[in-house]
């Protein structure tokens, strides 16, 4: 690397903590936000400081929610989103690999037609065919259910081209040593290809737990009771009535609940995180 | 595409792929169809009788004045997004690139809000630009700005503008950080010996060497900017004031949902679909440069 | 224990291409057989129509009176050896080895004692615990062939077993191989590019080419009697000097009718620096081009005069009118200077024209 003098590098230190405070300053105000008193947030005066309502909101908000808009405890709502991220994550990658290990290692009538038939979904992303999925979820009387909301967001060509391109990486030998050991298909799958996706598996479900975590639209559709709305919708709804009743502490002590799962696992898990973000855009 | 040592079964491959095809053709290619001929047929006003109309819905669509400012406005907020969140996160990983002390811990402090679920994001920006209580707001006021998004529909788009771009920084500088990684440092190097000054050498040895990645990240940034936003404009602006926020995607979910208009609904995810191909092929014609690159 | 007896085995591929052409071998009890040939002359498929890894589209494998045609590789009885040892990372050198047997369902007692004991005389005792990839690249050759030894199998395969490694530890390896093989007593066909190796290891030599056997029979036979003209020029190193004799010349001495091209061959260490022609043997006059001393010996390469109407036979083996000798340690022609090297009678190989054939004395 070049060597650079000091006072660039000053100047590299002080651009990047200038961006640092500007990715970091709505969450800022939010976190602050939710330790403050409504009355005097709706009033304009807001301190930049963090008040003394801490534990009065985030109890409410977890076990109580608003009280006037949806009534819904937040709580509840996280427990949905939960539920949801993990069967959408969950789900994906289990198709998605065993799908992928027929296509690669497997010879069979109609593999590549349907390889292009799970390639293709790529371009048809949930937003271009919102209303026909939502008539046929409905007929399949999956409204208001887990497997409404995960299973028409389950079907993913991204994770069984990683897996496709991930299984053409292993050497052709092991499987050979296998058959050889006398492991048939399926043994071969479990005790040598499944173990060998690990990583992969891990990066790519921190990356569909984030995605599922942060569903909007779908949920919006789907989910009509109040008991199944996942917490990305459950913000929403909050701040529908009329400005002046918005209950902005807890409004915004949802919005930091909604970041706290997905922005803990990005940074507990960054090396995994950056693997799949990078694996599954290529 | 397929390996040389492979096992032989009838049925097995079948099982494997069939849960994801199963999926795919119920969740996918028949609503997609759906999609297709609904566009082509008209409903009464109370969903009594349709008939097939053939490209009228389309028609229509091409007339519709509001259509047209549709089209117009979500290219120039993909274009405004893209552009500022890509120049600024390019500027972040220029820097986070130099051997600098904690470049691990500013990689962390930068890439979190990828994180942030659009609708959340929304609710930060508007919270923080909210006309009456908005901390901003104050000294946007003390500034001489007649600062009010929920009816200027200008400082709506802007508001959209910089919430959604806010979000895209950490992803575009996640990108731009491995691919200025990923030059190898003895061209940079070869460029100081060649003496090139620091600014010097990035425009020119630098930059076009990461011409792929902004290719890359414009084309994701374009595609997340149609689609994504959804999120984020539901939340601020519901597409309002007037229709100054609303794209496509936010126009198809409102004209069907709201508006109870079907068949064009149907004809403009139609239209939609298309764009996607569009972009997803030429990401696709980018990738394969990429490895040749 | 068992033969393996290849009968007119051919493998086309589905394209057409044909990668084997009908080829006869037969492995006796405890063999070593050693497949050598250049790259993409088919070794390493027949080996792998052996191992049941590649289908056989002609003819018949027979191992120990069974003809294992249309049965899978874990039934057949064999073990293999993989180029990059094809070791399971996620598994410890223990579980490496034990995988096949656990997979035929032996009682664990059992597979801990042969494991254990195929890991004494492999030294990997201490190592049992460790993954393949905290091993160096001689410790994980060893484990590929503990995988293979502690199955007892009828038939050891090799495919390039020691071609991942360096210099140094391939010499060593193959001395162990050999040793464990003699061991153990176990029929083995083993697959190489590297003619020392092969010279070295093996029973019986089978020298491939184009999908098509050259010369099968003991490795010292073949290197003092090679059947064409391929095989004089791969096996021995240097390689043998081949050179296109005048139909009236030499020839006429050793036989064949007059008026027929031949390919005479002398091996390099087969000429001496002398003045005199050995009687019924041949001389040549030589300008030093280049010389290499290694130190227990010195490699010449030499043109031979204009005049000299032989040239090299096999385009690609020696340049056109070069020689290559080769001399003790102690001598070192200096370059330019004319040299006259000559081979006695009983050192020429005489080959057919087009090199398919050796002429007999």
């Amino acid at each position: 690397m070049v060597e650079e003098e000091g006072f660039r590098r000053y100047v590299a230190h002080i651009i990047l903590w200038i961006g640092i405070a500007i990715v970091a300053f709505p969450v800022y105000i939010a976190i602050v936000a939710s330790t403050q008193d409504n009355a005097l947030i709706a009033n304009g005066q807001m301190s930049l400081l963090p008040g003394g309502h801490f534990f009065k909101t985030y109890y409410q908000t977890i076990f109580i929610g608003t009280s006037g808009s949806t009534r819904e405890p937040v709580g509840n709502m996280m427990l949905n989103s939960l539920v949801m991220a993990l069967l959408i994550a969950v789900g994906k990658i289990a198709i998605s690999i065993i799908s992928a290990y027929a296509i690669v290692y497997f010879r069979f009538p109609f593999r590549m037609p349907i390889f292009w038939l799970i390639f293709i979904t790529l371009m048809l992303p949930v937003e271009v065919r919102i209303y026909p999925t939502y008539k046929i979820v409905a007929d399949l009387h999956m409204l208001d259910s887990y497997a409404g909301l995960s299973l028409p967001l389950i079907a993913s060509a991204t994770a069984t081209l990683l897996f496709r391109q991930f299984f053409m990486t292993v050497p052709d030998e092991l499987l050979e040593a296998s058959r050889i050991d006398g492991a048939g298909p399926l043994r071969f799958f479990w005790d040598t290809l499944l173990p060998l996706s690990r990583t992969n598996m891990a990066a790519l479900f921190v990356i569909l737990f984030i995605l599922g975590w942060n569903q909007y639209l779908w949920p919006l559709l789907i989910t009509t009771r109040d008991d199944m709305q996942t917490i990305q919708i459950g913000i929403r709804k909050m701040i529908t009535t009329t400005d002046a009743l918005t209950e902005w502490p807890i409004v915004m002590a949802t919005a930091v609940l909604a970041m706290l799962p997905p922005v803990f696992v990005v940074v507990a898990m960054q090396k995994l995180f950056v693997r799949g973000l990078v694996e599954t855009e290529k | 595409m397929q390996k040389q040592a492979i096992f032989q079964s009838k049925l097995l491959p079948y099982a494997l792929v069939a849960p994801q095809l199963a999926i795919v053709l119920i969740f996918f290619y028949w609503p997609a169809l759906q999609a297709v001929i609904q566009s082509f047929l008209l409903q009464d006003a109370f969903g009594l009788s349709t008939s097939f109309v053939w490209f009228d819905n389309y028609l229509e669509l091409l007339q519709d004045r509001a259509y047209f400012e549709a089209i117009v406005r979500t290219f120039f907020f993909s274009f405004a997004i893209a552009v500022s969140s890509l120049s600024f996160a390019l500027l972040l990983a220029v820097m986070a690139d130099k051997p600098l002390r904690g470049s691990m811990l500013y990689r962390t402090l930068l890439i979190w809000p990828y994180a942030v679920a659009p609708p959340v994001v929304g609710v930060l920006w508007i919270f923080m630009l909210h006309p009456s209580l908005g901390v901003l707001s104050r000294y946007l006021r003390v500034l001489g700005i007649d600062w009010n998004p929920l009816l200027d529909g200008d400082q709506a788009a802007t508001l959209i503008i910089l919430a959604a771009a806010w979000k895209q920084i950490s992803y575009n500088f996640l990108f731009f950080l491995a691919g200025l990684q990923s030059i190898p440092r003895s061209v940079l190097e070869a460029a100081a010996i060649d003496g090139a000054r620091p600014m010097r050498r990035f425009w020119t040895v630098t930059f076009p060497l990461l011409s792929p990645t902004i290719f890359f990240l414009l084309v994701v940034n374009i595609v997340y900017a149609f689609f994504d936003t959804f999120g984020i404009i539901d939340t601020m602006t519901r597409g309002g004031p007037g229709k100054s926020t609303e794209t496509l995607v936010y126009k198809v979910y409102s004209d069907g949902l709201l508006g109870g208009n079907l068949g064009s609904s149907a004809a403009q995810s139609v239209i939609l679909m298309i764009m996607v191909i569009v972009l997803t092929g030429i990401q696709f014609r980018f990738v394969e440069r990429k490895v040749t690159y | 224990m068992a033969n393996v007896t290849l009968r007119n085995v051919r493998k086309t591929y589905p394209g057409g291409f044909e990668a084997i052409k009908g080829i006869d071998v037969d492995v006796g009890d405890g063999q070593f057989c050693v497949l050598v040939g250049p790259s993409g002359c088919g070794k390493s498929t027949l080996l792998r129509m052996v191992a049941g890894l590649e289908t056989v589209t002609g003819g018949e494998i027979d191992i120990g009176g069974r003809v294992v045609n249309q049965i899978e590789p874990a039934d057949r009885d064999i073990a293999m050896v993989f180029q990059n040892y094809a070791l399971y990372p996620h598994m410890s050198v223990y579980n490496n080895m034990a995988y096949g047997l656990r997979n035929r369902g032996m009682a664990e007692a059992e597979i801990k004692t042969r494991v254990g004991e195929a890991a004494r005389v492999l030294e990997l005792s201490a190592m049992l615990e460790r993954k393949p990839r905290q091993l160096s690249g001689g410790q994980r050759q060893r484990v590929a062939m503990g995988r293979a030894i502690v199955r007892q199998p009828k038939v050891f395969l090799f495919d390039e077993p020691l071609s991942n490694l360096d210099a140094k530890l391939r010499i060593a390896m193959r001395v162990e191989i050999r040793r464990l093989q003699r061991r153990l007593n176990t029929t083995s066909i083993y697959v190489t590019h590297d003619q020392l190796e092969a010279m070295t290891l093996a029973d019986i030599l089978v020298v491939m080419n184009g999908g098509q056997v050259e010369q099968v029979g003991n490795p010292l036979a073949i290197y003092q009697k090679p059947a064409t003209t391929f095989v004089a020029s791969f096996i021995g190193a240097p390689p043998m000097n081949l050179m296109s004799t005048r139909p009236d010349e030499i020839k006429s001495q050793l036989g064949g009718s007059a008026g027929e091209a031949g390919i005479l061959g002398i091996r390099p260490e087969d000429f001496v620096i002398t003045d005199q022609t050995p009687a019924g043997g041949v001389a040549l006059p030589l300008t030093v081009e280049a010389i290499e001393r290694v130190g227990a010996e010195t490699f010449v390469y030499g043109s031979r005069a204009q005049e000299d109407q032989r040239v090299a036979a096999t385009p690609g083996e020696l340049p056109p009118g070069e020689v290559i000798v080769r001399l003790p340690g102690t001598e070192a022609p200096a370059i330019g200077q004319q040299i006259r090297v000559a081979a006695v009678r009983q050192k020429l190989h005489l080959f057919s024209g087009d090199g398919r054939k050796r002429l007999e004395a």
